[in-house]
């Protein structure tokens, strides 16, 4: 008994630990953020929203907002949707070379992104395509479709076989079961994918920073200052962009699971 | 046999005209011919992997035939693709939309053909009413029990009031006290709507309880086809005889035509009145098939025709009925059903001699024993 209470006390420690070692940095920055000290020393300056207002009087970090909104909002329609398609392709259909197809769709985020952001450079250059905003469209739909496809392939895997042929069987033809059936069955698969792609294309820097030109995303303008001198401003753009991807991760975990239960009690 | 489904009309509803279906190298179905009558109640039987839910998938629209014909109400369907054809499923699964709530499930058929919202509510409303589970129609499924989700199922393939619903397996998830309610439910149903009724299970007791005939299958081919009385106290083939209720076979030769077959078995020499119109002759290869259920049980010989000594091995308790195992003179097995009350009079010690006997009008001899 009392051993057990022990081992269960560590581990809580352990876990605790790791979540300090995860979340200190962030939360470091987050304080800071609101710290009226030019530098990040301890004893506290007293509170302030100077570097927000700073920070968002800059022209430069609103376009910054607008490149990566435009950005993450447009991989994450296109990755949603191409990972649906995969995903459904490998559900429905066998045919020859499917293990190679499903092995290349799920590529992409095991390569360094360093290569990756170089090739999509040197191919962009190529055809006339880089340093625009769909340049990094183009190569963060390469990065995300795989995450997206995976989401939708893992609700794909609990679906009832015979739901489509139910749904012919009364009737509906094909695509009219793929809008009545697939798709809301799919449903809460796709906003989480949605909200996934969106939140890893919002963060992604090598990449981005590789094919973006003039148009810098946010990560890459942090850089950008960083680069120059030390900025409390790059603590409130940091927070901001931290708040903006951790709600999106948290609301993908939550439509998912809600969902996904509920449907896992019917006890197919 | 009779038939009286069969003889009183004259064009089939569904006819299957040696079908055939291939998967790869292997045949589910081979070169099945079958009729199915308007307002009948159908039941395909057999094993697991007998080609039952082939048929009806074949039925559906699910599975093409590879060969032969299947024709729906005179016409060919071949080529008809699953969604226009009108021949609505009870899924094992169920496979009901488990995003959609229950009458919305049930509007599915009606909206897929064009019915306007407010008809086709009224509509599912009323088959839900029928079905008695009016009261959950705003429910999740995820919220149903198995025998409700099993009438919200039902709802929805007769929403459309088709004039066949095909029916694979549907009680096999329920318990065994469900499955004999659920049984009622289906035959009152199907008498008062007078539709077609093609029922796929594995379980006797389901397809004998509910069929107006019953098609028994084996690897792929139809083995017999006849009501449930029939099948049970005629089986045609080996197959049948072994697959259906508990009875025991034995083979041997046909030693007499005089009157009364006689045949010499392993285990003796037995008499049978024949069932059939077959002329048999002497030397002829038969098996004898005695129903458990037919035979008598007792401690001492009354010198009887069909009579054989047996040594009792085992009894076997499944309620009133019990099924004793008794061994034969040549060491095959031999049931004998008998009341619980009979086989306790009886007071029996395990290896103690038995003496069995039966009505010579109680055995029935296969015709074929291949």
């Amino acid at each position: 008994m009392i051993r057990a209470k022990t081992y269960n006390g560590l581990f809580y420690f352990y876990v605790a630990l790791v979540f300090v070692f995860i979340f200190l940095p962030i939360l470091t920055s987050f304080v800071f953020s609101f710290n009226s000290e030019r530098f990040p020393t301890i004893p506290l300056g007293h509170f302030t929203l100077h570097w927000y207002t700073l920070a968002f009087t800059d022209a430069d970090v609103w376009d910054a907002f607008r490149v990566s909104l435009i950005v993450s909002l447009s991989v994450a329609f296109i990755a949603t949707f191409l990972g649906f398609c995969t995903a459904y392709t490998d559900y429905r259909y066998n045919f020859f070379g499917k293990s190679a197809y499903l092995a290349l769709s799920l590529l992409p985020p095991t390569i360094p992104l360093v290569i990756m952001g170089l090739a999509m450079l040197a191919l962009l250059a190529r055809i006339g395509m880089s340093g625009k905003i769909i340049s990094i469209i183009v190569s963060h739909v390469v990065l995300c479709s795989p995450f997206a496809m995976a989401i939708v392939r893992m609700r794909l895997a609990q679906i009832d076989p015979n739901l489509e042929s139910a749904a012919w069987n009364l009737g509906a033809s094909q695509w009219r079961t793929m809008r009545e059936v697939i798709v809301p069955f799919c449903a809460p698969a796709l906003i989480s994918a949605f909200c996934l792609t969106a939140a890893v294309s919002f963060d992604e820097f090598a990449v981005a920073w590789f094919v973006s030109g003039l148009n810098k995303t946010v990560p890459v303008m942090i850089l950008e200052i960083l680069q120059g001198n030390t900025d409390p401003r790059i603590n409130a753009i940091g927070s901001v962009v931290f708040v903006t991807s951790i709600t999106l991760v948290i609301l993908a975990q939550i439509i998912y699971m809600r969902k996904s239960t509920r449907k896992t009690l019917t006890g197919f | 046999m009779e038939d009286s489904v069969a003889t009183n009309q004259t064009q089939p509803l569904v006819l299957f005209d040696h079908v055939t279906k291939r998967f790869g190298p292997t045949t589910a179905v081979d070169s099945i011919s079958l009729q199915i009558f308007e307002g009948e109640f159908l039941s395909i039987m057999g094993p697991s992997g007998c080609g039952k839910t082939t048929t009806l998938r074949m039925l559906a629209g699910l599975e093409e035939p590879s060969e032969g014909e299947i024709q729906l109400a005179g016409e060919r369907i071949n080529n008809v693709t699953v969604s226009e054809r009108d021949t609505p499923m009870v899924w094992q699964s169920l496979a009901l939309f488990p995003f959609l709530n229950v009458i919305k499930n049930v509007e599915f058929g009606l909206k897929m053909r064009g019915v306007s919202a407010t008809e086709r509510h009224q509509r599912a409303l009323d088959w839900l009413e029928r079905l008695e589970i009016v009261d959950f129609a705003d429910r999740e499924i995820s919220q149903l029990s198995g025998g409700q989700q099993q009438r919200v199922a039902l709802a929805r393939s007769l929403v459309t009031e088709p004039r066949i619903l095909l029916l694979d397996e549907p009680l096999s998830a329920l318990d065994a006290n469900l499955v004999v309610r659920m049984q009622g439910v289906l035959t009152k149903l199907q008498k008062e709507l007078g539709i077609t009724f093609v029922y796929v299970t594995h379980r006797q007791s389901e397809a004998f309880a509910m069929s107006d005939r019953v098609v028994i299958m084996n690897q792929g081919r139809i083995e017999q086809i006849d009501s449930a009385k029939g099948i049970y106290r005629n089986p045609a083939t080996r197959f049948v005889a072994e697959f259906v209720g508990s009875n025991n076979i034995l083979t041997g030769a046909v030693t007499s035509v005089d009157g009364l077959i006689e045949i010499d078995t392993p285990a003796g020499r037995f008499k049978c009145a024949s069932s059939t119109d077959h002329e048999w002759s002497i030397g002829d290869t038969t098996s004898l098939v005695i129903s458990a259920d037919l035979v008598r049980l007792s401690t001492s010989t009354a010198n009887d025709t069909n009579e054989m000594e047996c040594r009792f091995i085992s009894e076997e308790f499944v309620g009133s009925i019990v099924t004793v195992l008794a061994e034969t003179p040549d060491g095959a097995d031999f049931r004998i059903q008998l009341q619980q009350r009979e086989l306790s009079e009886l007071d029996l010690k395990v290896g103690a001699a038995v003496y069995v006997r039966w009505d010579s009008h109680d055995a029935h001899l296969l015709r074929n024993t291949a």
